[in-house]
């Protein structure tokens, strides 16, 4: 395929960017006094900010590809991802969870483990994390350097290099403040540099009306009933009645429940957004207010790839085919950004790309380095030292780890599978984590040996459970039944990893409360106060009107959640 | 002493919008037979710079209360 041509507009729109992050750090620079400053952002910043970047670092290169390309496969089903597998745990951990990760003082989720039950559970969660983001923010590094590469001609080695330096830079000098405003100016940028494209290819299609003919015509296609791909739950009575090849109960339980809790409540990449907020109700708000642009955010990324698809399917050849055969998925938003943006909103939107990808990258590089500095170096390494050492361990932790994200992308070009592999590790990892903080905060009883064990056994069980199932259709190995014998076949991809993280939730959730009845508690009552939901005073919202209360946001948000599902049933 | 993140926020995109206003005016129609036909850097550059500017608006206000 030829590569888009940009004009010089469009360069000084991505150069002016550039100048605006790197300012952020640079006027951030004297801030930095203490490793609080530099990790928590001094505990000091106000609640729509850091629900701003609360949603904003999750918002990275591969949310948006990702969604985008999911948005083409599956259609308005990929909205699951948002309204049922993020606004249940978003306002789980604002109203239930926040009050411990606050009011404990941890300074990091592993942190929190660490003080409800004991040092090894702490090592052991932080260790998985810092090896996590790592590789996470590697292989965005990697899917954003193709991308380029592929729709622009960019050097693969030079996009690498000018992104990481420039990350580098500005919270090598701002720290965690640096990147939180970073993340709200990336916000604006993706918000108002996605949605021309949005609305352009709603007119161009006819609105939601004509877009729902066109994937009719992509529904007929692949064999389904018309309205596969523009109803999210009509379709769910059985898994083979969808594309996403699930039905309702694995999608509740499997995404609504096991998956996005885990994900929303215990990663502390949008943790930290929270807790470096300036008091305990703004704390309770971030996510809150976090899930107000997260709920209509489909509308950004996943209508993009519908609007691919529909043109694939009806204007021929829209994205260009694979080696497998199958279209393209992961090129629907760059295809649509070539395909209607003039030079001028091209540029915009190239950069809004690029801001997606820097405010995930830069999320995982500050929960690396505070892990890595607090959890790991000052737990395990050199504890004692005094907090000058340590804000200086951060910032080599910072250089580390980008280095290790650069060297992790290049990893991913020279094994395919290593991304595939490393994802499918990192799901057995995260899938039983809510089970042990949810058994943690709720019931006083937990001890620290049957946390630390539950969670080896959900992993084993979750990666036992991968290794002897299959999706349909494919072929042991990467994609399940590494074991060699394949116990039972699920209709989808999908459907296996829904599968998979109930299996790991339950299995360390029993473990944890059968290990917790045997094992003797060794935190007493007054240890565990502001730790523990039956031993913490409860938060009083009495004070405030109640229009500001962290509840009445919950409320409307739920609720509006609802109206959408049904919407768009 | 903080920054106002607003600052940034508004300043970038006052000034992006701005440009997109200009390039809008200047540039042929040929350019906007992608777009349909509409000339969106024009529009929706003036929308980039109504937000920038009420955002700078709203962080310069912010300056006068604070004492």
């Amino acid at each position: 395929m030829s590569h888009i041509q940009l004009g010089g507009i469009d360069y000084a729109i991505l150069i002016i960017y550039f100048v605006f992050v790197l300012g952020i750090g640079w006027a951030l620079r004297r801030v930095i006094r203490s490793s609080e400053d530099f990790f928590l952002s001094g505990r000091s910043i106000p609640a729509w900010i850091a629900g701003l970047a609360f949603i904003s670092a999750n918002l990275g290169a591969q949310e948006v590809i990702g969604m985008g390309a999911s948005g083409a496969k599956y259609g308005i089903m990929t909205s699951h991802f948002y309204w049922v597998g993020a606004m249940p745990a978003m306002v789980f951990v604002g109203l239930f969870m926040m009050p411990f990760y606050y009011g404990s003082r941890a300074r990091s989720v592993p942190e929190y483990l660490k003080l409800r039950f004991d040092e090894k559970t702490r090592g052991l969660n932080a260790i998985t994390f810092a090896i996590m983001t790592v590789f996470s923010s590697g292989i965005s590094m990697y899917a954003l350097a193709k991308l380029l590469e592929l729709v622009l001609g960019w050097s693969f080695h030079a996009s690498i290099i000018v992104t990481g330096v420039i990350v580098l830079a500005y919270i090598f000098l701002g720290g965690l403040t640096s990147a939180i405003y970073n993340e709200v100016l990336q916000f604006f940028l993706i918000v108002l540099g996605f949605l021309p494209l949005v609305l352009l290819g709603l007119k161009d299609v006819g609105g939601w009306s004509g877009l729902t003919s066109k994937l009719a015509v992509v529904a007929t296609n692949a064999g389904f009933e018309p309205g596969a791909w523009s109803h999210s739950w009509k379709y769910t009575d059985a898994a083979t009645h969808n594309p996403m090849g699930i039905e309702w109960f694995g999608l509740i339980m499997g995404l609504g429940f096991a998956m996005s809790f885990g994900y929303w409540c215990t990663d502390f990449l949008v943790v930290q957004r929270a807790m470096a907020a300036g008091s305990m109700t703004a704390a309770r708000r971030t996510p809150l207010i976090a899930a107000v642009p997260k709920m209509l955010m489909p509308a950004l990324v996943i209508l993009p790839g519908m609007l691919a698809i529909g043109m694939h399917a009806t204007r021929g050849g829209f994205l260009p085919i694979g080696t497998d055969g199958q279209p393209n998925y992961n090129l629907a938003i760059p295809m649509l950004l070539a395909h209607y943006l003039p030079t001028g909103l091209l540029g915009l939107g190239l950069t809004a790309l690029m801001a997606s990808f820097m405010s995930g990258m830069a999320g995982n590089v500050t929960a690396f380095n505070t892990v890595w500095t607090y959890d790991i170096y000052q737990t395990f390494i050199r504890p004692g030292q005094s907090d000058s050492h340590y804000l200086r361990m951060g910032h080599a932790a910072t250089v580390f780890g980008i280095l290790a994200s650069v060297v992790a992308a290049y990893a991913a070009t020279r094994f395919n599978n290593i991304n595939d592999i490393l994802q499918l590790v990192f799901s057995f990892v995260n899938g039983p984590l809510f089970a042990t903080f949810l058994l943690g905060m709720f019931w006083k009883r937990t001890t620290g040996h049957a946390a630390f064990f539950g969670l080896l056994t959900g992993t084993f069980a979750a990666a036992m459970h991968y290794g002897l199932t299959l999706p349909h259709g494919a072929v042991p190995g990467i994609k399940g039944g590494f074991l060699g014998t394949v116990l039972h076949t699920y209709p989808s991809e999908m459907a296996l990893n829904f599968w998979t993280a109930i299996v790991a939730w339950t299995s360390c959730f029993v473990t944890t409360l059968a290990i917790s009845l045997f094992t003797r508690r060794t935190k007493t009552d007054d240890e565990l106060r502001g730790l523990v939901y039956s031993l913490t005073p409860r938060q009083s919202d009495g004070a405030m009107p109640w229009y500001k209360r962290p509840v009445t946001l919950a409320v409307g948000i739920l609720a509006a959640s609802a109206v959408l599902n049904v919407i768009f049933w | 002493m903080r920054l106002d993140v607003r600052f940034p926020i508004g300043g970038m995109f006052t000034i992006i919008g701005a440009m997109l206003v200009i390039y809008g005016l200047v540039s042929p129609a040929a350019v906007y037979e992608r777009s349909l036909g509409i000339n969106v850097n024009l529009w929706w550059g003036l929308v980039l710079l109504v937000f920038g500017v009420v955002m700078l608006v709203f962080a310069y206000r912010a300056t006068k209360t604070q004492p």
